[in-house]
């Protein structure tokens, strides 16, 4: 434990603690809430909006739905839709920046055009058109966003593949004639895939903001169901008068997306040393 | 000339994007969808309504001749008729699109007057306080959702202290009795040329919390750059050969330094105007601003497609039109650009 | 009259590892109006000592001297204010020297106005005059140049007339001629000479290059390890190195050695600074090397114009 605390830092060390109590959150719901079938959007309307007491810690929402619960369970649907939207970019950004890098020419040419077109559009509105062309839903909204997403692998990726091309020993396996799958999988895709690894770990906190803000915009997940953006939706009409119901989910975007951009600074310092060195 | 070269070539690459673009925003917003004539029918349609709309919208015209009708009709400005309001989209345009330009001018100013400064000021003094609490800001103004920052300043500056108006652009008493007459759409700008400086004020008074909103993550952003900008250049031999001469400090920061950092400082620019343009349809609805990214939002529960889709096209042709013109500066300010 | 004198100059930095030392003992008394060679391999300490010169070493170092004076004024406390009022730099790459995104004509007339309070046009026919001093043609079109648009020969030309701007009379040159070709560079150093004859300056020439000691120079020190071994005329240490590094320095060179015969190469490396030296720092590469000299400092030999530190009473063979 105090390795890891010297090795990222103590505020690297804080942003993990955070991200596994989230998950831990996440896994627990339904013993950790304390109204677990409210958590799941049940309505309890002799309670409606009253203020953080006792028997409500973080008070009540429109329905009377104790918002702990509520936000306890919107952990589950927030990093889950964080989680796939960067996953599901690296699967498709990934193989067409190899592709492109490695083949070069026309390939190269003519994909790297193409991402030049997503790059070209301000992420969030694309996004919302799309989502709102697929319609609401949660697996809708994480395809919207996913599709501005994986440009930025396949460049990231490319860039690599063209540093691991020139490499010796892959110009000697194509030189003995080693089949140009075989190169990929076996050299190239491995040294490529790491890097972009630790950059979709760093792009978590920006995946969980894109996809809230989609939520906040009525394009997520579907009623009763709710996660961060939607519940501070929810509250915006009663906000500020009480401000409760809001406070709570849009804290936790807060608080998560810090802890992962928290957590990346050190891994990057950690993973790219620290020179200061006189002469 | 290189310079002539480079300027054509990034001119071109332009123009594909831009078509590029166009045909991504026309095969979500008029492919994806299941049935766009259903939607144009309006509620409840007849079949017979819904028929006359798939004749109206050329829906049964082969893909590339509809391609090419979409195109053609968005280039000469015609972004057809709202579903909901059945009002003329390009009119709905000219009274919206200046007022989230004026949000988002603003706010880009406001981000670069914040961020810069600090990202100086902490490369200076590397290790000091104030380096240590710029980059603390920075930290939280990237990690803080838009959407509830906006509330929050909401709650804190207009419901709790009460120093700045809650929402909308001008005050009741301004906009019902006494309208400002649109010139050039932007308030400030009218209100000057009304000659009426009560108005400017309270224009700028509601012009605060919407515009720092938006201000917060690109001038977190923008710190971090120029801070670590900042140090590399500081760093570098021309910096300890001019100090070696004898130029002040002061110089050297902002004559010599931060003259290399006009790149990261342009990029910046084109970050910030672009997340506040993007922005906008998260923060305009919470401050009730008459602006793009509103009409945006509000489209979005109606399904009015030709508006989000028009909305969509037309942000991102200027972005790409202010990404080329920010190369070329770009290309002018440091001469080795253009040769790379 | 002697310029610029220093005794035991040393630069410390403490790390969390120990000390690093820079400069261990460095001694140097320039005249004025010299050529003045600072010469010794890569991590000798040159730089240090010229940084040290003038206050612009990195954070954290420390420097202590018995003797640190400048003209009668202690350097100790006044190389900041004498930085580019008396002293000036003329740094070892001329294309990192420059600002890059400022014309020539904006960096000759920031160092001029910081000196100097005259109208922009006085300053503007000053910095002409200086940049045809230093045998650039066509100064007045070169005003509004960028410096990659110039040949690394013509950079440095511009980087010493930087120099004259300021008005100093004592000159840093660190390696002036490293980064340029080898006829550009013997241009650079004619034109060096050139000045200092004509205005009466003082320079300080760090380098590695014995063949430089021997264009420009009229007297050397030379440096090993941070410490200062051998001090005399130019041609005295050319002709007759006494010091045993000295004679390997010469050895070294290309053409001190018949054709088809191996160059001589110095064995071995040298210290690290963070290294305690008790005795000889050169010992454990010294061909001559005598059973005291890894334990016992040498003595100082030779009169004042011309000495080394030595336990060989004859010096080096």
């Amino acid at each position: 434990m105090s390795g890891l605390v010297r090795r990222l830092g103590f505020g690297g060390a804080a942003g993990l603690a955070l991200i596994l109590i989230f998950a831990l959150l996440a896994m627990l719901a339904p013993w950790l809430a304390p109204y677990p079938g409210q958590g799941l959007g049940d309505p309890n309307v002799i309670a409606k909006l009253k203020p953080p007491s006792t028997e409500f810690w973080l008070g009540t929402d429109h329905l009377g739905r104790d918002v702990l619960s509520r936000v306890i369970f919107g952990t589950r649907v927030s990093m889950s839709a964080g989680l796939l939207i960067v996953a599901s970019s690296l699967l498709v950004g990934l193989p067409v920046g190899v592709l492109a890098g490695y083949f070069g020419g026309w390939v190269d040419e003519v994909l790297m055009r193409v991402t030049d077109i997503f790059l070209a559009f301000p992420a969030l509105l694309l996004a919302v058109l799309l989502a709102a062309a697929l319609g609401p839903g949660l697996l809708n909204s994480i395809v919207a966003v996913s599709v501005t997403w994986w440009p930025w692998y396949a460049r990231m990726a490319r860039s690599e593949v063209l540093v691991l091309r020139g490499q010796p020993y892959v110009e000697a396996a194509l030189l003995m004639g080693v089949s140009h799958p075989r190169i990929l999988i076996r050299h190239i895709l491995p040294g490529a895939a790491r890097p972009l690894l630790v950059q979709a770990a760093l792009d978590f906190g920006p995946a969980l903001l894109t996809a809230s803000a989609l939520s906040f915009l009525g394009l997520g997940v579907l009623p009763p169901t709710a996660d961060w953006g939607k519940l501070v939706d929810e509250g915006r009409k009663f906000f500020p008068d009480r401000w409760w119901v809001s406070t709570a989910p849009g804290l936790a975007i807060f608080l998560l997306a810090l802890a992962f951009s928290v957590l990346g600074d050190a891994l990057r310092d950690a993973e790219g040393g620290k020179r200061d060195d006189p002469a | 000339m290189d310079l002539a070269r480079y300027i054509l070539r990034r001119a071109i690459l332009s123009a594909f994007v831009v078509v590029g673009v166009t045909f991504l925003v026309f095969v979500v917003a008029q492919v994806v969808p299941s049935d766009p004539a259903a939607l144009y029918a309006g509620p409840r349609p007849t079949a017979e309504q819904i028929e006359k709309a798939r004749v109206t919208l050329n829906l049964d015209a082969p893909m590339p001749e509809r391609f090419v009708r979409f195109a053609v009709s968005m280039a000469s400005g015609d972004f057809g008729v709202s579903y909901k309001s059945r009002r003329l989209i390009s009119q709905d345009l000219g009274v919206y699109l200046p007022a989230t330009l004026e949000l988002a001018i603003f706010s880009t100013l406001l981000a670069l007057l914040i961020g810069i400064p600090a990202g100086v000021a902490a490369a200076a003094r590397r290790g000091s306080w104030t380096d240590r609490l710029g980059s603390l800001g920075s930290i939280l103004a990237v990690a803080m959702p838009t959407f509830f920052f906006a509330m929050l300043l909401q709650m804190v500056f207009a419901s709790w202290l009460g120093l700045l108006p809650l929402s909308g652009r001008l005050s009741r008493e301004i906009s019902v009795s006494d309208p400002l007459t649109f010139v050039t759409g932007f308030n400030l700008i009218d209100a000057l040329i009304a000659g009426r400086p009560q108005v400017f004020l309270d224009a700028l008074w509601h012009l605060i919390l919407p515009a720092l909103t938006l201000a917060a993550y690109p001038a977190g952003i923008a710190m971090r750059l120029t801070r670590s900008a900042m140090i590399e250049i500081l760093s570098r031999r021309h910096i300890t050969a001019a100090r070696a001469m004898g130029l002040s400090e002061r110089r050297i920061l902002y004559g010599h330094a931060l003259r290399n950092a006009v790149g990261p400082a342009l990029t910046m620019i084109g970050l910030s105007f672009a997340f506040a343009l993007t922005g906008s349809v998260l923060v305009e609805i919470i401050f009730a601003w008459p602006g793009l990214g509103r009409y945006v939002s509000e489209s979005i529960l109606s399904k009015d497609f030709p508006v989000i889709a028009a909305c969509t096209l037309v942000v991102t042709v200027c972005y790409v039109l202010m990404n080329l013109v920010i190369d070329l500066t770009q290309a002018m300010v440091d001469p080795r650009v253009a040769l790379t | 009259m002697i310029l610029l004198e220093i005794k035991a100059l040393s630069v410390t930095f403490p790390t969390a590892t120990g000390a690093v030392q820079a400069v261990r003992s460095v001694d140097l008394q320039i005249e004025k109006g010299a050529i003045h060679g600072l010469i010794g391999e890569s991590g000798c300490g040159k730089t240090m000592t010229g940084m040290a010169l003038l206050g612009l070493l990195p954070k954290g170092a420390q420097v202590a001297a018995e003797v640190f004076r400048f003209d009668g004024m202690d350097l100790a406390t006044q190389a900041a204010y004498l930085r580019g009022k008396r002293i000036a730099l003329i740094s070892q790459d001329p294309a990192a020297a420059l600002n890059p995104v400022l014309t020539i004509g904006r960096q000759m007339d920031d160092v001029l106005r910081t000196h100097r309070t005259q109208p922009k046009a006085a300053r503007q026919a000053v910095a002409v005059e200086l940049l045809a001093a230093t045998g650039l043609a066509d100064p007045v079109e070169l005003l509004n140049r960028y410096p990659h648009q110039l040949s690394g020969g013509m950079q440095q030309r511009v980087v010493i007339a930087q120099a004259l701007a300021t008005g100093a009379d004592f000159l840093i040159a660190d390696e002036p001629t490293t980064a340029l070709d080898v006829t550009v560079g013997a241009q650079v150093l004619a034109l060096l000479r050139k000045l200092v004859s004509e205005r009466g300056l003082t320079v300080l020439m760090i380098t590695h290059d014995m063949d430089v000691v021997a264009a420009v120079c009229d007297r050397a020190t030379v440096l090993y390890a941070g410490l200062s071994v051998e001090e005399g005329p130019a041609r005295a240490i050319m002709g007759r190195p006494h010091h045993p590094f000295s004679a390997a320095l010469l050895a070294a060179l290309p053409d001190a050695v018949p054709r088809g015969h191996k160059l001589a190469a110095i064995e071995g490396r040298i210290p690290s600074p963070t290294q305690a030296i008790t005795g000889c720092a050169f010992a454990p590469r010294c061909p001559s090397c005598l059973p005291v000299c890894p334990d016992t400092p040498p003595p100082v030999r030779g009169n004042s114009d011309h000495r080394w530190a030595c336990h060989l009473d004859k010096g080096a063979r």
